[in-house]
């Protein structure tokens, strides 16, 4: 990836990190454990990941509604990604987001991005989310 | 992290008793609620909100410091629901969690938590098949409701209009009254996208709710968060095969309105259920698909010792009590074995049905354990030691594996019962092929 990618900001905010890339869709309910950030899903392609503090990509959302109540449990503890990146919109994610920010004023970004936009991601770069829903890859030293 | 987000800025049109809410003049309920739903409407793109009748709640479900923190923060301000709410499962068993050997600390949150939900007006329903009890939608109505599978039994098979609402959208709907005019509530967005023909399948198979859990996996895997129609199905299906099939579909995808033609309201004819338009694309169920769903809810091995048996999920009706009673029957007295645990989980108020009929005693003298208000993935009630169990539900045998870090047999209500007997795992092969 070079350049920038145009994303649609769900929830505002910004961030940098790593990007944990999944290309299959997760709910985070029975997906990640609320209580360390660790992917659980064996069926998932990162499973045994910890996506806290990482920028998490998956294409979509699926399965329990209770996924917003991880999220809002994670960003709580301290073990959320900093950032949460979809294909297609993802109200159960955003709707976390919005709530921890209502009951503990702490909130990750939620960013949409279309098709092209996602396929240019790459698993394990570092990027930085700007408060316009774009995607910048960083330099990043080793280790 | 940041704490930019609020409801300054928004572009969705509110009225003036939205306004009056989110201003906090009736208190911080009122407020959070009110912005939490305007802040959705703006993420999901809704212009202006729409009024709902009745709630079912599912952020009761999940434990955790912020849900109990959450819920009480809207009881100290004055929360009080709006509309007729029900209640999905708490944590635990509220009558018998010390039975069941789940630690006090564990069941004294999950009981505060349920109080605080009884506190705001909704009624103690605790289950998440509120659609076979109290309260169920009726056609056309506007809803909020939460639990995906309740989602998509109220929305296809009911024919109510509601969205998947995550937790605590669900309570802000109750709190409010209102949500997004958007989705499924809207009847141009519940038109069919991808038509699935069943091809080829015996009819015999369908007689198996397993095996509608198995067509609501595959349907979940095939069309994800998409709309799916499903022709050549038999016409007289159960309450409970419909159950689940949507519990199915909204574990492996998104799945939150599904139309059978000539069974669901929405769907008297493929055309209607496309609202005249063609399908995105058609996909043949064949026998071969379908064994295939089934196969792969399953991760244990015939043989393979078990350690639990799981009934119930989503929560056991008055029939499904009275098959396994039939299957116990048929196993001329044998019980289940002692190194087993079987798990039969429902509602009290089907409890209390079925113990008219005498069942409860006869279950309870096979060795069932009945569990009420709660489930295996929200109550720690199968054993932290269980390596392997059986199951008929498709929902279950999805997400026991990360959950409960077990390996799954998924089967008839009759493997369930001869595995339980066992104490291994049986597999009944079926006969798909037309």
């Amino acid at each position: 990836m070079d350049g920038v990618i145009r994303g649609r900001m769900i929830v505002r905010g910004t961030a940098e990190g790593r990007l944990v890339l999944s290309r299959i869709s997760i709910s985070l309910w029975g997906g990640v454990d609320p209580e360390t950030g660790i992917v659980i899903d064996r069926r998932h392609d990162r499973c045994g990941v910890d996506i806290s503090g990482q920028i998490f990509a998956f294409p979509e959302e699926k399965g329990s509604s209770t996924a917003s109540a991880v999220l809002v449990e994670l960003i709580r503890n301290g073990h959320s990604p900093v950032a949460i990146v979809t294909r297609e919109l993802a109200p159960i994610v955003a709707l976390g987001s919005i709530v921890a920010n209502e009951l503990y004023r702490k909130s990750v970004p939620v960013v949409t991005l279309d098709a092209a936009g996602f396929n240019q991601l790459v698993d394990g770069t570092n990027l930085h989310i700007g408060t316009d829903g774009s995607i910048r890859m960083r330099a990043m030293r080793e280790g | 992290m940041n704490s930019r987000n609020d409801a300054s800025g928004l572009r969705v049109r509110l009225n003036e008793q939205d306004r009056a809410m989110l201003s906090g003049a009736s208190g911080d309920a009122d407020r959070l609620a009110m912005s939490v739903i305007a802040q959705m409407a703006d993420a999901v793109g809704a212009e202006e909100l729409i009024s709902v009748e009745q709630a079912h709640l599912d952020a009761c479900a999940l434990m955790s410091t912020s849900s109990l923190e959450f819920i009480e923060h809207i009881v100290n301000h004055a929360g009080h629901v709006r509309v007729p709410t029900t209640l999905n499962m708490v944590s635990v068993d509220l009558r018998n969690w010390r039975s069941l050997g789940v630690p006090g600390e564990f069941a004294e949150q999950a009981s505060r938590i349920a109080q605080a939900y009884c506190q705001i007006g909704a009624v103690p329903t605790w289950t998440c098949a509120p659609y076979q009890s109290y309260l169920a939608p009726r056609f056309g109505q506007q809803v909020a409701w939460g639990e995906s599978n309740a989602v998509a039994y109220a929305n296809s098979v009911l024919g109510a209009r509601t969205n998947r609402y995550g937790d605590y959208m669900d309570v802000c709907a109750a709190i409010t009254g209102r949500v997004p005019k958007h989705g499924l509530h809207l009847f141009g967005n519940r038109r069919g996208e991808v038509l699935v023909r069943i091809r080829g399948v015996h009819p015999d198979v369908w007689k198996h709710t397993a095996t509608w859990a198995s067509l609501g996996h595959f349907l979940g895997r095939a069309v994800g968060s998409g709309i799916p129609v499903v022709d050549g199905l038999p016409h007289t299906v159960s309450s409970d095969q419909l159950k689940a099939l949507g519990a199915a579909a909204a574990s492996s995808g998104g799945i939150a309105l599904f139309h059978i033609v000539g069974v669901t309201p929405e769907a008297p004819t493929a055309e209607a259920a496309f609202h005249g338009s063609e399908p995105e694309h058609i996909i043949d169920a064949t026998p071969d698909i379908l064994g295939c769903a089934w196969e792969e809810l399953s991760s244990a091995c015939a043989g393979d010792p078990v350690d639990a048996v799981v009934v119930g999920c989503p929560h056991y009706s008055y029939h499904e009590f009275e098959s396994l009673v039939r299957e116990v029957e048929a196993a001329n007295g044998a019980c289940v074995a002692p190194s087993v645990r079987f798990l039969l989980i429902t509602s009290a108020p089907m409890h209390a049905l079925a113990e008219r009929s005498g069942w409860v005693d006869r279950l309870k003298a096979f060795g069932a354990i009945l569990v009420h208000d709660t489930c295996p993935f929200h109550s720690p009630i199968v054993q932290k030691s269980a390596r392997t169990i059986v199951t008929e539900s498709g929902k279950c045998a999805y997400y026991a594996p990360g959950e409960l870090d077990v390996n799954v047999s998924f089967g008839t209500i009759g493997d369930c019962v001869r595995s339980a007997i066992e104490g291994a795992v049986i597999k009944e092969e079926l006969q798909w092929t037309a």
